[in-house]
């Protein structure tokens, strides 16, 4: 449905897109990810033809985005950064407005305005100026605008930024629902955005492209062994010494004290799950078991992971110091039950 | 065609939407009333003497002496209304962000540039609408000569047009409105006194410093006077203000 190839975008003597590829297979939801300025919207800017590449090629939906804009523009919606709204308008006038540029047939306008505000919840502000919606329901509108024409291609860049947790959440679904009918490339730097809706992530910083995966792939790929996170109610060097001697674990570190409660991080071989072993350990002696979980490498730990090594590539002078073990901030829990 | 219309019915809401239309309007209604009020008396009073003096002299033709006059000081209001109007064309587009929507929709560029210039040509006309009750009065008590006014309104409208091209052009180089106006009110001021000087240069420079300026080729509409010359400069340069800016849109994108 997308394909990219070697595109390149060069301002000046500033490369911010260097040789990027990648295909988009039809109904599926492509993660972009990358840091700030590694070239999210350099990219998805040259997707929707609002500006030319430089060097390279972008297919959408059968038609050259350079050949024959017209018709590649036809077929995709795009929401960027922030939502593209006129203030004084209000939110039907501005999606009536919508619909005739984008080419909507006018018997169908009205209908397709209504039905779009309902799928995207914003029926109840219709009458409302677009200036004065709250920051959720702006983004709401800017979903509306892109989908307005049925395209068979959507591109999304930071849909969810700036909203609150719920409307996250529903921003979130609602790209889900989308898919199928529609292929997706979305952007962002909240990671667990991607694992939970994506099927495939491209991961790209300094301009290229440095992964292309499905998230488990990349999770088993660049982590090794695995990690569990226990939590006893006990002294630490006994609960250590209990747990060393469990079939399976490689290691056992302390990763926190409070009070009588340790929390301690087991290091296992990957593929065995010794959850059950762990548990009857610590049960067996006496102790109060608090808490168990599996620490897979987060998407946060393999983004930082690739994209530090991609820096470490690009400044060899730079120590080869161990792994990327120090680059490795520890996981925020929050963020990885998100 | 249609895509250009849509975009045109979008600007002139946009307009009408904010309080630029209205004042616009306001103040270009306010000065030319004035200027009404003081030309008719003035044409009144010249009358009356030309009267008194008796002898048979033809009545002052209406037309000349007082329609003339009144669109020539009227298009001087132009000069500081219409960069108003063009300011925010693109600039505001750029900077609120929906160039973006635009740029990525399926219109060409000259839909768009079409469109916005379409939509300040039909305020530009609304303007022109508020002085055609003064001219009606003028139907009702006298007998002004119907093509001349016709004519004068011609001319009105294309050097409007042009200013309106000159002004989309700037829009389209910043994301600043008030730096697009300003900009704008320079040049046309430029282009307002062009000929000024050309009385002190050569006999060449003369000629292309008097071509240059666009109220010299206003003068002939007023007076009734259709010549093809005035409409292929105002009309060419209408086409090189539209050409400047579609340039402009496409250089700025592949700059990004």
């Amino acid at each position: 449905m997308i394909e990219v190839e070697h595109l390149t975008k060069r301002y000046g003597p500033v490369t911010a897109v260097d040789d990027v590829s990648f295909r988009v297979e039809p109904g599926e939801i492509l993660g972009f990810l990358g840091p700030n300025g590694a070239g999210k919207t350099t990219t998805m800017r040259i997707l929707t033809g609002y500006m030319p590449p430089t060097e390279g090629k972008v297919t959408v939906a059968g038609f050259d985005v350079l050949e024959q804009p017209i018709e590649a523009k036809r077929r995709t919606g795009y929401l960027p950064e922030t939502p593209p709204l006129y203030p004084d308008m209000r939110v039907r006038d501005y999606l009536t407005f919508v619909a005739k540029i984008k080419g909507v047939p006018r018997g169908e306008v009205k209908a397709r305005v209504d039905r779009v505000m309902k799928k995207v919840y914003v029926a109840d502000m219709a009458e409302r100026q677009c200036g004065r919606l709250s920051k959720g329901y702006k983004q709401r509108v800017g979903l509306a605008q892109a989908l307005i024409h049925e395209p068979d291609v959507l591109i999304l860049d930071e849909p969810t930024a700036g909203l609150d947790p719920k409307q996250i959440i529903e921003t979130r679904q609602l790209v889900k629902d989308l898919a199928g009918n529609h292929t997706i490339i979305l952007s962002t730097h909240i990671l667990p955005e991607v694992s939970q809706t994506c099927q495939r992530v491209v991961i790209i910083s300094k301009g290229r492209v440095v992964a292309v995966d499905t998230p488990d792939n990349l999770t088993s790929r660049v982590g090794g062994s695995e990690t569990i996170y226990v939590q006893v109610d006990a002294m630490g060097g006994d609960v250590q010494a209990a747990l060393a001697v469990v079939p399976g674990v490689t290691g056992t570190g302390i990763a926190d004290t409070s009070g009588t409660v340790v929390g301690l991080e087991v290091q296992i071989a990957s593929g065995q799950d010794i959850r059950r072993g762990l548990a009857a350990a610590v049960v067996n002696q006496g102790w109060g078991l608090l808490e168990l979980r599996s620490m897979r490498m987060s998407l946060e730990d393999i983004f930082l992971h690739l994209t530090t090594e991609e820096a470490r590539h690009s400044d060899e002078a730079e120590e080869t110091t161990t792994g990327g073990e120090e680059a490795v901030e520890p996981v925020d829990p929050e963020v990885m039950n998100g | 065609m249609g895509n250009a219309l849509t975009i045109a019915h979008k600007e002139v809401k946009a307009y009408f939407e904010s309080p630029i239309a209205y004042i616009v309007i306001g103040f270009f209604a306010l000065i030319f009333g004035y200027f009404f009020v003081a030309l008719l008396s003035y044409f009144v009073g010249q009358s009356l003497q030309m009267q008194g003096m008796g002898g048979g002299a033809p009545p002052l033709n209406i037309n000349q002496h007082l329609i003339a006059p009144l669109f020539l000081n009227a298009s001087v209001v132009v000069l500081f209304v219409l960069p108003s109007i063009t300011m925010r064309t693109y600039s505001e587009e750029k900077r609120s962000g929906t160039i973006e929507l635009l740029l990525t929709s399926p219109l060409t560029d000259l839909q768009i540039i079409m469109g916005k210039f379409i939509g300040a040509m039909t305020l530009w006309a609304a303007m022109l609408a508020v002085t055609v009750p003064h001219i009606g009065l003028l139907f009702w008590k006298g007998d002004p000569e119907v093509m001349q006014v016709l004519t004068v309104y011609l001319g009105m409208l294309l050097m409007g047009g042009c200013c309106i091209s000159v002004g989309l052009f700037i829009s389209s180089l910043t994301k600043n409105q008030v730096v697009a106006a300003m900009a704008t009110f320079a040049v046309f001021l430029l282009l307002w006194v062009i000929d000024w000087i050309s009385s002190f240069t050569g006999p060449m420079m003369q000629q292309v410093l008097t071509y240059l300026s666009i109220t010299q080729h206003l003068d002939d509409f007023t007076r009734g006077v259709l010549d093809t010359q005035h409409l292929v400069y105002y009309i060419s340069f209408i086409a090189f203000g539209l050409f400047l800016t579609a340039r402009s849109v496409d250089t700025e994108r592949w700059r990004g």
